[in-house]
């Protein structure tokens, strides 16, 4: 840390007063960072003039793990702890581009299941990132109520597949188990649970006076910065582009259903604040109930596991498969050599790509902003040092 | 208070041994270190939550090492991570506990076969007094830990030095 020095005494107010920058360490260990991000900060008083974001504190080197397996099958555990909040969204993104590879077409009672799995762990995962950035504000309480509603989420998930959160549950070519007896009416009783509790949510923390004097205006992220720096998921659609991969680049059964791209529209301040990127998480979780509640309508009967070979074993090629998990674009890009197991997995993960964008829009800002801007990104250390 | 309420309003003596009393006090204000690293913290976070309510136990989340007695080791240690992890054990102040929640932090977990990155549990840098088993342990599980740790602070004395 440097000190600020006054060189002389000032001899008339504010006019010869000299002054320094400092660095600032915030992190690793540090209640808003949401895990073990440390950013070095080089400030002007309270205005942050610069951010480096020092990443590798949580890698955990999943691309080694996954050329180390005997089979595609043993890749998806390690997958799950990837993005830890939203287990299921990693699964699908590595079972969609696995299968691609591998050239398995799957029954679509499965399809329908992974929906409504990803679509739960959507909602289950904007609950963490709105509970946790109320906290980062100053809110105590809505992360309270969220983790309450959450919980009957897990409690779904654990009846589904046995854990509550590292799941398992999308195995190429279906799935670990199928739903057990009463599940699609319990699913059903949570969506009509759900509904009036955003309302109340909305009450309590997103339209909020002082929530919105903290986030509206804050750490804006025009739409050409966002295209730019290839940001995905809620941290684009908040800057006003109306892009969706389960819309734009269908995959499963989502071209079946319908739904609304929310986007955001400045209501409280500017085109892609803070407050924008919260209000398209509270949407987008509406959203995620229209899709189940019309998926549990549609889902067939059937077998939930593709006829396979014990072994399989693909020709040497490669695949790419994108979806999108909660936090915006999750590919996986799989090479192939021709034996059981995967040569290379390299992932291109939400979280990462959205943590760049953070010393651009952070410029100029106060300490406490960088602390709101921070927490609208909703990004994941597992995921961001991989 | 309930049963002792209002039954002390005259000077009143009671008797204890320092040793219980101390230790009444500290097992029941086991203040933790707001700390997570990997998926455990998720689930640390669920239980300090709604439904399991970790702060019925008196575990209330401080942000600062200098103000906790236990620290929930939550996830994989990397080896980046733990010359920082042993720093900010050394800024608790004494009597100071920790527990390590989930494989990775006891042993490495997933990560230990092939893992060139990771720390081989997180005793190696740090004494730990309660392990918890698990990937992720549910939060019973963390519940279940803390009360093992209460049952060891329970048992302490200032006289012998504790085990």
């Amino acid at each position: 840390m440097i000190e600020t020095h006054h060189s002389q005494p000032a001899t008339s107010r504010g006019t010869t007063l000299r002054t320094e920058e400092m660095i600032l360490n915030m992190g690793p260990q540090h209640p808003s960072t949401h895990g073990v991000l440390r950013l070095e900060l080089v400030v002007d008083g309270e205005i942050v003039v610069d951010v480096i974001p020092h990443l590798g504190y949580l890698h955990r080197c999943f691309e080694k793990h996954a050329e180390q397996m005997s089979n595609y099958q043993q890749v998806v555990p390690y997958v799950d702890r990837m993005d830890y909040v939203s287990s299921m969204g990693n699964e699908f993104a590595y079972v969609v581009a696995a299968e691609k590879l591998l050239k398995i077409q799957v029954p679509e009672r499965v399809d329908y299941i992974r929906v409504i799995m990803a679509e739960l762990q959507r909602i289950a995962s904007h609950q963490i990132a709105i509970g946790t950035y109320g906290i980062d504000i100053g809110a105590f309480t809505p992360f309270l109520f969220l983790f309450r509603d959450r919980e009957r989420i897990l409690d779904l998930f654990e009846e589904a597949c046995g854990a509550r959160l590292l799941y398992n549950y999308f195995w190429i070519g279906g799935l670990s188990h199928d739903l057990p007896p009463g599940w699609v009416e319990k699913a059903k009783a949570f969506c009509a649970y759900l509904k009036p509790n955003i309302v109340e949510l909305n009450g309590l923390l997103t339209y909020n006076k002082i929530f919105i004097e903290r986030t509206a205006n804050v750490g804006v992220l025009p739409k050409d910065v966002a295209i730019n720096y290839a940001c995905s998921g809620p941290m684009l659609r908040a800057s006003g582009v109306n892009w969706d991969l389960r819309r734009d680049d269908p995959y499963s059964v989502y071209d079946k259903i319908e739904w609304d791209v929310c986007v955001g529209r400045g209501e409280a301040g500017t085109v892609g604040d803070c407050w924008d990127r919260n209000i398209v998480r509270v949407h987008e979780m509406e959203q995620s109930l229209r899709i189940i509640e019309q998926a549990l309508a549609m889902l067939p009967e059937g077998n939930v596991q593709a006829a396979l070979p014990k072994r399989i074993m693909p020709v040497a090629s490669e695949a790419y498969a994108r979806t999108e998990a909660p936090r915006g674009e999750l590919g996986f890009y799989i090479i192939s050599d021709g034996t059981g197991s995967p040569y290379r997995i390299k992932a291109r993960g939400p979280s990462f790509v959205n943590l760049s964008v953070i010393t651009e829009i952070s410029r100029g800002a106060m300490i406490a902003d960088l602390v709101a801007i921070l927490g609208s990104t909703d990004i994941v250390l597992g995921e961001v040092d991989r | 208070m309930g049963l002792l309420d209002k039954q002390f309003e005259k000077s009143n003596v009671m008797v204890t041994s320092l040793d219980s009393l101390l230790n009444w006090a500290r097992l029941s204000s086991l203040w933790q270190m707001q700390f997570g690293l990997a998926c455990c913290a998720i689930e640390m976070m669920a239980a300090s939550a709604s439904n399991f309510d970790m702060m019925r136990f008196g575990v209330i989340p401080r942000a600062t090492p200098r103000q906790v007695d236990v620290m929930i080791v939550s996830g994989t240690v990397t080896l980046k991570m733990a010359s920082r992890i042993k720093r900010l054990y050394d800024q608790m102040p004494e009597p100071r506990y920790v527990l390590s929640m989930g494989s990775c932090a006891n042993c490495g977990g997933p990560y230990w076969e092939h893992g060139y990155h990771v720390l081989k549990g997180v005793d190696r840098v740090i004494p730990v007094d309660v392990y918890i088993p698990g990937c992720p342990p549910r939060p019973e599980a963390l519940i279940e830990g803390l009360m093992k740790l209460q049952e060891k602070v329970r048992n302490e004395s200032l006289a012998k030095k504790h085990a």
